[in-house]
């Protein structure tokens, strides 16, 4: 069972976002980097199938060659090798991301049983890559996944819904996109970190297209922030609450 | 003309549907709605109430469930024949999902989470990122403008319409169309009654709750007041609670009419999912938690003590 699992490099960004002058980017000289929380369940989910099926488990990630960063510390979780398209530095449009990682997966000698994705990136979040990849490679895709079993060549999965849980298969090769909670991601182990630096990363180039959806600068959202009426301290405070919750007709 | 995606679970119409109907109108120009699957014929008067002028039906033998790429398909057949200015649906997961389906057919960009439109060439959109911390000012180049609106970024208005009319079609699907498609659904972590996206009341418990056990006093209290529990992402980490239950944006995003957040400090993934909420109470021992900005009230202190005192006032001011 060969799988790949596409990644991409973010900051991590703690409480509070500072833009950089221009106002198109975050100010990260502060920050570190990591991806994105479903990313990890990916991976983990990644690891598992190929430690009990065999195989291979490939990362691809386009972006800056800083990049290599978060790869390899996928890598030393249980990754086989990784593919880094390395950009200008500048961030790409869906589009352009989706047409980068489809010929850079058309290249690679082997054919992926899965393909997964993380259901939203933590940053740009445009809620499309994996299905412009899906339409590219004709494959079916099946996306927020909460659990996944792979048997006799068909993936088992289900979906968290308002009404409960949706079962679904489809049989391979397909793509799925994960969702935190999928699986509990593993701590690398020293001797995996080791090896890590080890694994093959295979640069690649890619020509930046013409951005169809195209950023022009980035805001600070209007902070809802309303600064809480403090009604006072421990238990005594609770008849204060009661009647708010009367006034707002809680009950 | 604008087309809205409207959509449905097997009939049952998705609230966030209307404010997507809501936003169309804004663009000034016509408005006609799409279901996908004929169940959704029986949403004319609510859409037309919101109006759109026409309700298209996409039925086929093989549209009897979510099928996001067939709904795809169905959008591109009609945007062929109708040539709208925009097509619209709800930022939900769904929403954004089938129009992502539309956009990858036709290679067409797409903007997600719009909480701006204006329609011009380019067009321009202004969309949420970092789970709505952040703003994108945007153009999108192209004729067609592929957006899903924001969800709780406009308050659904009725415009008084009477009933659409219904037009049914059948898409020309392919067989990989409908290769993904739901086999069954059961009720699973859900214990049925008030699920966490439709819940008037939700009482979440983050780390401060302390463990599994520390949870009954929270559904005590959720349930007296006729709502439901919510958790942080610690909380379904730590294997306290079932993943159901998560509020946030790795969670489910909420707007409930009272959010009381337990033990929460407020991490920006959290928040994400719960600052839409109309009023947010927090109990928590740090005066200076983040969650604390969001709120409309506080109690500093300990929830151990806090929630069981709330719960018997409650229990003697209902009488």
């Amino acid at each position: 069972m060969d799988v790949l699992v596409c990644l991409k490099r973010v900051p991590l960004a703690g409480g509070t976002l500072i833009l950089t002058p221009d106002s198109r980017d975050i100010e990260t000289k502060h920050l570190g980097f990591g991806i994105s929380p479903h990313e990890e369940n990916a991976v983990e989910a990644g690891v598992q199938l190929v430690e009990q099926m065999g195989g291979t488990l490939t990362l691809l990630t386009l972006g800056p060659s800083d990049a290599e960063e978060q790869l390899r510390s996928q890598l030393a979780i249980g990754a086989t090798r990784a593919v880094l398209i390395e950009t200008d530095g500048q961030e790409w449009d869906p589009q352009g991301t989706a047409a980068a990682l489809v010929d850079a997966i058309n290249a690679e000698e082997t054919k992926f049983d899965l393909i997964i994705f993380g259901a939203e990136s933590a940053d740009s979040a445009g809620y499309q890559i994996h299905i412009r990849v899906a339409h590219a490679l004709n494959r079916p895709i099946i996306t927020n996944v909460k659990s996944m079993k792979v048997e006799n060549g068909v993936a088992v999965c289900d979906r968290v819904v308002a009404a409960g849980r949706e079962h679904y298969e489809v049989a391979l090769p397909a793509i799925v996109t994960v969702r935190d909670g999928l699986n509990i991601p593993r701590y690398p182990s020293v001797p995996g970190r080791m090896q890590a630096r080890k694994k093959p990363v295979d640069m690649k180039k890619a020509e930046p297209r013409v951005p169809k959806l195209e950023k022009v600068t980035l805001a600070l959202a209007p902070s809802k922030a309303k600064g809480a009426e403090v009604l006072g301290n421990g238990a005594d405070a609770v008849p204060a609450l009661v009647e708010v919750l009367k006034k707002i007709g809680a009950f | 003309m604008i087309l809205v995606l409207v959509d449905h679970d097997r009939g049952e119409l998705d609230q966030l549907s209307l404010r997507a109907l809501t936003a169309a109108r804004k663009l000034g120009q016509d408005v006609e709605a799409i279901v996908i699957g004929k169940e959704g014929a029986a949403l004319a008067g609510i859409v037309g109430e919101y109006g759109a002028k026409v309700l298209h039906v996409a039925t086929h033998a093989n549209l009897t469930d979510y099928t996001p790429m067939a709904s795809g398909r169905a959008l591109k057949d009609l945007v062929e024949k109708l040539k709208p200015a925009a097509v619209l649906a709800a930022g939900s997961p769904r929403g954004n999902e089938q129009l992502a389906h539309l956009a990858a057919f036709l290679d067409l960009p797409m903007a997600a989470e719009c909480s701006e439109i204006t329609l011009g060439s380019p067009h321009h959109v202004l969309r949420a990122r970092w789970a709505g911390n952040l703003i994108e000012s945007a153009n999108v180049h192209a004729d067609l403008l592929i957006a899903s609106v924001l969800a709780f970024s406009t308050e659904p208005e009725s415009a008084n319409g009477g009933a659409a009319t219904v037009a049914e079609f059948e898409p020309a699907l392919e067989p990989q169309d409908y290769a993904v498609k739901v086999l069954s659904r059961d009720a699973g972590e859900s214990k049925g009654g008030v699920t966490l996206v439709d819940a008037k009341v939700i009482v979440s418990g983050g780390r401060g709750v302390g463990g599994p056990e520390g949870f009954g006093q929270i559904e005590e209290l959720a349930s007296l007041l006729g709502g439901t529990v919510g958790c942080s992402r610690v909380v379904t980490s730590s294997g306290w609670r079932p993943h159901a239950e998560q509020v946030g944006q790795t969670g489910t995003k909420v707007a409930p009419d009272l959010y009381i957040a337990a033990g929460i400090s407020g991490a920006m993934q959290h928040i994400a999912g719960m600052k839409n909420s109309k009023t947010i109470v927090v109990i928590n021992t740090d005066p200076e938690a983040p969650i604390l900005s969001y709120a409309d009230y506080a109690i500093i202190g300990d929830l151990h003590q806090v929630i069981p005192a709330l719960t018997s006032a409650i229990r003697q001011a209902k009488g």
